[in-house]
């Protein structure tokens, strides 16, 4: 394997207060050294030390003046030896540090996932914490942020393992029984096992149901919001917008179709989707629209269905309505409560898009609908990885299969086959068996030094 | 200066495997044994398979092996254990005439073409150039050869204890062999120590069996060869075993003894197998268990004595007959001769190969206990696939390794290798991940095709196999398209005390269900006049493969799809001299153990302990690039 150095952006590209700037490979030190003026050279600095300097360019000229944190291998997160240069954050800066680094040493620009690859290589994060890795990365707000966190700390690993080794204890059980007939020893009792598999099974459901709540702080809500003209989707939209002081993002270009909109709040990433319509309509012009509203409602994990509380209901839309999304998907929301509150409508939440009325109120049915009342704290495992979710359905699968072995009371061998099965789909959660191919599939989604 | 292709060191089980089957591919064999009226000697029990081992009895068989032969025509009692459980899990054992068994495999050995018996003893192996040579034996001849095959069970260094008395020697009244572990230790192997037992045995009689529970053999018995004749079979009359139980006043006793105990003052240094434990051992580590199983086995139809099974000990003689005189039914026992413990060198099992040849010595092969193992059936496994390799080898073919899907010899030899081993191993069914596949009664159609190949099985035999096999997939197919219709079939069902069918339903369907089984099924309403089903009905043995893999299917079906899951690894070979020491990546104890294992795929490398998920991972990044 190459033993080169690289170097790379580790904090998001733009303006800020500081950036870091992080090098590693076995030249990280001299690299640096043939920029930074400071005390001393970072060649003869000790680990885990921060010193100030200056980095200068050829012709002597101050680039910035920074703070370079030393790290010795093993002790740094790839395991090689580096150095992190904090940097004003400024892009400019930091683009003139990195070309520096490149021009002046052996360095050369990590690719996406270098330094977690390395990390992995250098058996320094096992492949859950690998993951993990990609999650913190990839997580766009705080609750994301502290589900992946959590998994760093090895919850999910330390989960996992506490189900294998249950599991390993009720094969030993059935071997023991293959294996030993001619032995005067008690055997295990056959409610005792479904009583200890059932136990795993729920274990595993947890594990599970926490996924829909795991994959929520990760990727976020899908709101699309649906009503007739005139409701107040835009108001409603605007006001979210206008309040929230958390805005992600704008997406621009797409106001003929759908508009979206990324807002956070208390810790979940909702993405709201204003459509057009979804009747289809014989403008050719409008159907491209239409289409794609209709896809908008099909992809949500929640439909705002908006109505005015001085309009009739739209018996159609809502028939409409329920060909692309399913009714518990639906939440039927009336607007401009301001103009009038004595309605009989029937309505999930009450709001006005002018006064902000009932707002918070939606924001909470949005977030019950879509990760319910479960309150998953620090200390809960959570799985937020489609890998990892996967496995622990074929281990559920598997496990329901020993279930059923027992009760048409097959000999153990065969329930034995299962369990091992099962097993071992825990056993590839923390990487015990793995392919390449998961590997490349990890590595692809890191977004280090982009 | 005598020469042979292959030499093999002792004529136990493994010696006399390699042997036999070295002689039959056609290599001169010089099989040097102290004692030529000692081969196939049982040390310890006078029974050969049980649980796991009566499948490696089979797969020997059908590989071409002795094993099976000796055992069917030396049995005194064949039973069938496991017959309540699955297929997969039923293992043959049978006790032996221990002095039969022993003539047997002389009548066999000694006539064999190639082969001749020396009777020596090896002091020193001979090496030039990092390839063996030759042995030098006792009495200062040196005999030389392309391959040497060492089997040489507990003589190595062998030191047997009972209380404190300590006699060197690798079996009761055998001289143990001095210099072959100096001899290795000096080209560079490494060495350990371990500990087996045997316990006491009884003067017949002297046991009160009037009122001893009584243990008889099957009365169908079934034999292990798949070449025995069985209008023959049993050769010999069949006798029971009897059971006894320790109790309270018998443990304290045996406590007296104690502090006199070899194990338990550190005299002995060796480790001892956890599953077979001394009766002091059992004592000390279950000390809330208030009895313990005892088998009285007969030696042999004109012994005198009995082996008493459960009782191996190392505690004094004096100790031993007192505790006995305290235990139902032996209440008068005389002992012919004390319960004791030996002590023997073995060469860590991660030094060989997949094919048992040394990773130090070229052409030096290791089989039995020098590997680690403890059985006379792992020990004639071993001794099997060193002799076929060793043939192999010298003719210039290719090397034979049996996968861990293939067979339970597949699963010892690369548990040995790459896990190695600090107790005696043992073979057990949960060693088998692919356990439903690896059945006793299919040893054949897994396995004959390859004694076939080499020669040590008959044509006429391997044909009744091959076309065997051709039955069960077509009756199979059969079973899998042929339908009853409710009308037909309901009232059959119904009598037979199962659930009538809505308006169709295929055999194999039907066989599912655990009240049926395939003949009936096969036999109802004329059914059996077609070619699918007659094929079926005129060869039992094809029956009960078709069977099995129909009720079984399911889960079946799983293991299949569990060994096609991890064969991507297991094809991912790692070249020979690959070198692991270079990969900085790898963890440090991952990479030690890499390079003292030396695997050969990466799905041997997954099941080294201390190699990581990582450091596969790492292994895959470079054998890619």
């Amino acid at each position: 394997m190459k033993e080169d150095t690289i170097v790379a952006l580790a904090t998001p590209a733009g303006v800020g207060a500081i950036s870091v700037i992080r090098v590693s490979g076995p030249q990280s030190f001299s690299a640096v050294d043939n920029i930074f003026y400071g005390k001393g050279k970072i060649e003869n600095a000790a680990s885990h030390t921060l010193h100030y300097g200056n980095i200068k360019n050829q012709d002597d000229e101050q680039v910035d003046d920074v703070l370079v944190s030393v790290f010795r291998a093993p002790n740094s997160y790839t395991g090689e030896d580096s150095v992190e240069i904090s940097t004003h954050g400024n892009p400019l800066v930091t683009q003139k540090v990195i070309e520096l680094l490149i021009v002046n040493s052996q360095v050369r620009l990590a690719e996406p996932g270098e330094f977690t690859k390395r990390a992995f290589l250098n058996n320094r994060i096992d492949l859950a914490k690998a993951e993990a890795v990609a999650d913190v990365i990839n997580s766009r707000t705080e609750a994301s942020f502290r589900g992946a966190r959590n998994q760093l700390d090895g919850l999910l690993s330390n989960k996992v393992n506490e189900l294998r080794s249950q599991l390993l204890n009720s094969s030993s059980f059935i071997e023991l029984e293959l294996d030993f007939v001619e032995e005067d020893i008690e055997f295990v009792n056959q409610d005792e096992l479904l009583k200890r598999i059932d136990s795993i099974i729920i274990e595993i459901d947890t594990l599970l149901e926490s996924y829909e709540f795991g994959r929520v702080i990760r990727d976020g809500v899908n709101v699309a919001i649906v009503g007739r003209p005139n409701v107040g989707k835009s108001s409603l939209l605007n006001y979210i917008l206008k309040e929230s002081r958390a805005i992600v993002s704008e997406i621009p270009g797409t106001t003929r179709d759908v508009i979206r909109e990324e807002v956070s709040i208390g810790g979940v990433l909702f993405r709201l989707f204003d459509t057009a319509g979804i009747r289809i309509s014989e403008d050719s012009i409008e159907k491209e629209g239409i289409l794609r509203s209709q896809e908008t409602v099909r992809n949500a994990d929640v439909v705002i269905y908006l109505e005015d509380v001085q309009q009739a209901e739209s018996k159609d839309l809502f028939v409409d309505l329920l060909n692309l999304t399913s009714p518990d998907k639906i939440l039927k929301v009336v607007n401009k409560i301001d103009l009038n509150k004595d309605f009989s409508k029937d309505a999930d939440v009450k709001i006005s898009a002018k006064t902000g009325e009932g707002i918070d109120l939606l924001f909470e049915k949005l977030k019950e609908k879509t990760i319910g009342n479960e309150s998953y704290t620090e200390k809960t495992a959570i799985v937020t990885n489609l890998r990892h979710h996967n496995c622990l359905k074929k281990s559920r699968e598997n496990l329901i299969n020993a279930r059923e072995s027992i009760l048409n009371k097959m000999s153990g061998e065969f329930i034995s086959v299962d369990l091992r099965n099962a097993e071992m789909n825990l056993a590839e959660i923390i990487g015990e068996v793995t392919s390449d191919d998961i590997l490349n599939n990890i590595f692809m989604k890191f977004c280090i030094g982009k | 200066m005598k020469k042979f292709d292959i030499i093999v060191v002792g004529g136990g089980h493994a010696g006399i495997e390699a042997a036999s089957a070295g002689a039959r591919m056609g290599c001169s064999v010089g099989l040097v044994t102290m004692d030529r009226f000692a081969l196939g000697r049982m040390s310890c029990n006078p029974a050969i398979g049980g649980t796991a081992k009566g499948h490696l009895v089979r797969e020997i068989d059908a590989l071409g092996g002795i094993m099976g032969l000796i055992s069917d025509r030396t049995g005194i009692q064949f039973r069938m254990l496991n017959k309540s459980k699955g297929p997969a899990v039923w293992s043959p054992r049978c006790q032996s005439d221990r002095k039969l068994y022993s003539e047997e495999a002389y009548r066999i050995i000694f006539p064999t073409q190639n082969l001749e018996i020396v009777e020596e003893s090896a002091i020193e192996v001979l090496v030039e150039n990092g390839k063996v040579v030759g042995i030098k034996a006792q009495s200062g001849e040196e005999l030389f050869c392309e391959a040497l095959i060492l089997s040489s069970g507990t003589f190595l260094n062998g030191l047997m204890h009972t209380g404190l008395n300590k006699t060197s020697g690798g079996r009761f009244g055998e001289q143990p062999a001095l210099g072959i572990t100096e001899s290795l230790a000096k080209l560079g192997f490494e060495y350990g120590r371990l500990k087996t037992g045997t316990p006491p045995r009884l003067k017949k009689d002297s046991i009160n069996w009037a009122i001893l529970e009584e243990q008889p053999g099957d009365e169908n018995p079934q034999p292990f060869s798949h070449q025995t004749d069985l209008s023959q079979f049993p050769f010999l009359p069949q006798v029971s075993c009897h059971i006894t139980y320790t109790d309270p006043t018998v443990h304290k006793i045996l406590e007296k003894g104690f502090a006199q105990s070899p194990l338990f003052t550190g005299l002995i240094k060796g480790v001892g197998p956890r599953y077979c434990p001394s009766i002091e051992d059992k004592i000390v580590r279950f000390a809330d268990k208030e009895r313990h199983q005892l088998f009285l086995e007969p030696e042999g139809l004109d012994s005198d004595q009995i082996y008493l099974n459960g009782f191996s000990s190392s505690l004094s003689a004096e100790i031993q007959l007192e505790a006995l005189h305290k235990i139902v039914g032996l209440e008068e026992v005389e002992m012919v001769r004390p319960a004791y413990a030996v002590e023997y060198d073995f060469f860590p099992p991660q030094q060989v190969d997949l094919t048992l040849e040394t990773k130090l010595i070229e052409g030096l092969y290791f089989a039995g206990q020098i590997n680690g193992t403890s059985g006379y059936e792992e020990a004639a496994a071993q001794g099997l696939i060193a002799g076929i390799n060793a043939a192999l080898k010298i003719q210039g073919k290719p090397e034979f390794v049996l996968k861990r899907s293939e067979a339970y010899i597949g699963v010892l030899i690369d548990d040995l290798v790459t896990k190695s081993t600090d107790e005696p191993y043992r073979m057990f069914t949960s060693r088998a991940e692919h356990r439903l596949l690896l059945r006793q009664d299919n040893a054949d159609r897994r396995l004959m095709k390859y004694g076939y190949e080499f020669g040590l099985i008959p044509k006429d035999l391997y044909d009744e196999v091959d076309n065997r096999e051709k039955t069960i997939i077509s009756g199979i197919n059969y079973c899998q398209s042929k339908k009853y219709y409710a009308r037909d079939v309901n009232e059959f069902l119904v009598n037979s005390g199962s659930n009538e069918i809505d308006s169709t339903e295929t055999i194999s369907k039907l066989c599912k269900r655990p009240e049926f089984n395939l003949k009936q099924l096969l036999e109802f309403n004329g059914a059996s006049s077609e070619s699918g089903a007659v094929a079926l009905l005129n060869d039992e043995k094809a029956l009960e493969q078709a069977e099995i893999e129909i009720k079984y299917e399911g889960y079946i079906l799983r293991q299949y799809e569990a060994v096609a899951k991890l064969e991507k690894y297991e094809s991912t070979k790692i070249p020979l001299n690959f070198d692991f020491t270079k990969i900085k990546q790898l963890s440090t104890e991952g990479r030690e153990k890499l390079n003292k294992v030396k695997p050969r795929s990466i799905g041997q490398a997954s099941r080294i302990s201390g190699v990581t998920p990582s450091d596969i991972s790492i292994l895959l990044v470079y054998l890619k690039n």
